[in-house]
């Protein structure tokens, strides 16, 4: 408790948006409820503090932290065990933290990959080549900057949580509900959920949601969304479009479907699902309506980039995490150092 | 004892014709390499893709998915289920940059021992040609408390810490 007696609220982001933050603002009325009944002690995107004024806090001080967003370099990972030490209740709060979302594509590609399309792609105006080095000896000694990682990781593969908020980003009703929740289990009339739920979102499926009229499907073709009028009362798949609703957890209303677009899968697996691009690759294979191999990749070829279709949100928390020259890259901070040290000023100038 | 590799590999088989076909195999003293352990599904549309991912992600080296002939199948048409999910499992897999070889699917009827014994001895050997998958373990996962962080004062207990 701080000295005006309110239970210690912080909110973070690591690889992320910022569309987390931007959502939890969406609650309106309700943040002065946060404020009434909380007090925010750290949250970057809304004041000011620093890194440091969290490390002075005692250990466990903080009641409730929404961590969003995944890790990718050092700094997140510390952050995350900073936070989880000064922290009771830590919640990996949207699809980043929870599930990797689409940072976590990135994992597809190698270090190498993702520097060389960053610094020196056709996009990129990089004449000197500059590319941040972990380390760098400048005259006034040696400079630091966070390491990139091979891979994107989700929040509970480097430390443990407590709640998950699914969702790119979470609904704001839900947001609402959750931070209720909270507030009237700290007066002791509410009880918490058992540690390591999903909070703030369904136990099915989008589809149960959906009031879009469902037949049993055939799929003879995959048309993607630009290029067909879809019929506004009957399931998009039934109309080949590709709806990851089977796989996706409710919670968000259905507001794509509602509205003419398939859902993406941003609110993650559906309860007891264990790899979300096998539970919607199972779906989505079984109504193909053709029991010819060549037929099926003919119609398979309507999917053209089926990791990054099966994987958009979950690839971080998936089993297999990344792809397999991602995951077995060496990190590249080892690389990049002796690069960086091979720069460094001639005469040994360090500590002038 | 050699150094050479020996690959392992998860084979499921479905109950009416490949399951058939390995204990024909066995039955007519045939062969194959112990490298595949096979484990038995009432039918390779049973066979969710999960089970391939979950196979490759905690150490096997390469997945034998087995069924009915199409046209064959005890549940009439399951095993084009199990056609379609490989076909998609297949391009997804070669995204992820993982070699078509460590993934097949193979028909066997239940008279077909010596072909499945066959099968299982090429797969073998192509695996062992590429060489161990090794997929890396995740670290962290889900609710691994070391005693480092300080319990929530206002969470309940999970159940593993109700029982321990």
């Amino acid at each position: 408790m701080s000295a005006n007696g309110k239970p210690k609220f912080a909110m973070y982001w690591a690889a992320g948006c910022g569309g987390c933050e931007i959502a939890v603002l969406n609650v309106h009325e309700k943040i002065l409820d946060v404020d009434a009944n909380f007090d925010v002690v750290f949250w970057p995107v809304a004041m000011d503090a620093k890194y440091k004024d969290v490390e002075a806090m005692p250990d466990g001080s903080i009641t409730l932290c929404l961590f969003d967003g995944a890790i990718r370099n050092s700094e997140n990972e510390e952050m995350a065990h900073l936070l989880r030490r000064k922290s009771q209740i830590l919640v990996a709060f949207g699809s980043c933290a929870t599930e990797g979302c689409i940072p976590a594509l990135a994992n597809l590609s190698t270090p190498e990959e993702i520097f060389e399309a960053v610094y020196h792609g056709p996009t990129t105006d990089n004449t000197h080549g500059v590319v941040p080095y972990p380390t760098v000896r400048v005259l006034e000694g040696e400079l630091h900057i966070p390491e990139f990682y091979p891979v994107v990781k989700t929040l509970d593969q480097v430390v443990p949580v407590d709640y998950y908020m699914p969702g790119c980003p979470p609904e704001s009703h839900q947001i609402a509900a959750v931070l209720d929740l909270v507030i009237q289990a700290l007066h002791g009339q509410a009880a918490l959920p058992p540690r390591g739920s999903a909070i703030g979102a369904g136990n099915s499926t989008v589809c149960d949601e959906c009031p879009r009229t469902r037949h049993e499907k055939k799929i003879r073709q995959f048309v993607r969304i630009q290029h067909v009028q879809p019929d506004p009362t009957l399931c998009l798949l039934e109309q080949g479009i590709l709806c990851s609703g089977p796989a996706t957890r409710s919670g968000c209303t259905a507001l794509c479907p509602k509205a003419g677009m398939p859902c993406i899968g941003c609110y993650g697996p559906a309860e007891g699902v264990l790899d979300y691009g096998a539970r919607l690759m199972t779906a989505v294979a079984s109504v193909i309506d053709s029991q010819d191999p060549e037929e099926i990749e003919h119609i398979l070829d309507g999917i053209p980039d089926p990791a990054g279709t099966f994987y958009r949100f979950n690839l971080a928390g998936s089993l297999l995490r990344a792809s397999k020259p991602a995951i077995m890259s060496p990190p590249p901070a080892a690389t990049l150092r002796e690069r960086a040290l091979a720069l460094t000023p001639e005469g040994g100038e360090e500590g002038k | 004892m050699t150094d050479r590799f020996e690959p392992l590999i998860i084979g499921f088989t479905c109950n009416w014709c490949s399951y058939r076909a390995a204990d024909l195999a066995g039955t007519s003293r045939l062969k194959y390499p112990p490298n595949i352990r096979l484990i038995r599904l009432m039918c390779s549309g049973r066979l969710d893709p999960t089970f391939v991912l979950k196979a490759l992600s905690s150490g096997a080296d390469g997945v034998l998915i087995t069924g009915c002939h199409p046209g064959e199948c005890h549940y009439i048409e399951q095993n084009y289920k199990a056609l379609r999910r490989y076909l998609l499992l297949r391009r997804t897999l070669a995204q992820m940059g993982i070699e078509p070889e460590r993934v097949k699917l193979v028909w066997a009827s239940a008279a077909e021992g010596a072909r499945l014994a066959e099968e299982i001895i090429k797969m073998v050997e192509e695996i062992r040609a590429l060489g161990p998958l090794n997929w890396p373990a995740a670290d962290g996962g889900r609710g691994t408390g070391d005693g480092k962080y300080p319990a929530s004062v206002i969470h309940p207990p999970s159940e593993e810490e109700v029982t321990a």
